[in-house]
């Protein structure tokens, strides 16, 4: 598949993305956008890692070339998930202080 | 039409779909729902630049773990759409437009690129998605990254405890 529909896919998904953090109040909803474009842009580095093999794959079919966007994919994934186990306790804990995830009620952390 | 070409665009058209309804839904049970469609979609293309490890752990990660934290946590508040805060139209609008113009820009400068004209990504071939290779080259080269986000997952399952912990410490 020619990279640019991948590059078009990523680029609409993560300003899906942006666009929800930019109009939602609902903190969750808000985290569940960022995850989205933690997607979009895993999405857009497997895209680049096998254009990269593809130039190598040419010649030699065995070629590792371009495995190192796979790799990194992993790791966003890992920091993914440690992210969302620490903001979603964030945000039980403000739940239990305020009584909503309303964003506009953490304008003020004191008190 | 090729096979890989329908399979394509219908992935990419349920992926759009999804982001779409998680942004639109106004209760966050369905936007839940919604993405793990979206993350369904994105390890369907995986798979099908044949990149099966990735594939199988955005399903176990993401979908599997994370959003049943989501919905746990989203079924602890009882939060629905009555609850759903409202923001005024003028800020929805102003973030649509923002957004739709960051979109525009971005697909703008990318076909206009002339590095990546004409170039493809490599469907259902090659062999560096495979777990075996992976995994050589986790634990070789990536090895002291692979062993830091260990420790990054230890110091986050030791936040998320003292966070969630009730009582005590009277923050916010």
């Amino acid at each position: 598949m020619p990279i640019q529909y991948y590059i078009t896919l990523a680029i609409i998904l993560f300003c899906i993305g942006v666009v929800g953090v930019l109009t939602r109040r609902n903190a969750i909803i808000i985290f569940m956008c960022i995850e989205l474009m933690l997607n979009a842009v895993n999405l857009l580095l497997v895209a680049f890692s096998k254009m990269i093999n593809g130039f190598a794959y040419a010649s030699d079919k065995a070629s590792l070339a371009g495995m190192d966007g796979q790799l990194f994919v992993f790791f966003i994934m890992v920091v993914a998930a440690a992210e969302v186990s620490v903001g979603l306790a964030i945000i039980v804990m403000m739940y239990r202080n305020t009584h909503s995830v309303d964003i506009n009620f953490l304008n003020r952390l004191k008190n | 039409m090729s096979i890989i070409q329908i399979l394509f665009w219908f992935l990419s058209a349920l992926a759009l779909m999804g982001a779409l309804m998680v942004v639109l839904s106004k209760n966050p049970v369905h936007s839940v729902l919604w993405l793990i469609v979206v993350f369904f979609a994105i390890s369907g293309h995986y798979v099908l630049l044949n990149a099966q490890f990735l594939a199988i752990v955005n399903l176990i990660v993401y979908a599997g773990a994370i959003m049943v934290l989501f919905l746990f946590v989203i079924m602890l508040m009882n939060l629905n759409s009555e609850t759903e805060p409202q923001k005024n139209n003028m800020l929805k609008i102003a973030g649509a437009i923002s957004g739709g113009s960051l979109m525009l820009i971005m697909i703008d400068v990318v076909s206009s690129a002339s590095d990546i004209a004409g170039k493809s990504a490599l469907v259902k071939e090659g062999n560096i998605g495979l777990i075996k290779y992976l995994g050589k080259s986790l634990f070789n080269e990536y090895v002291i990254p692979f062993e830091i986000s260990s420790i990054l997952f230890l110091s986050a399952m030791v936040g998320a405890v003292v966070l969630g912990k009730k009582g005590e410490a009277k923050a916010v």
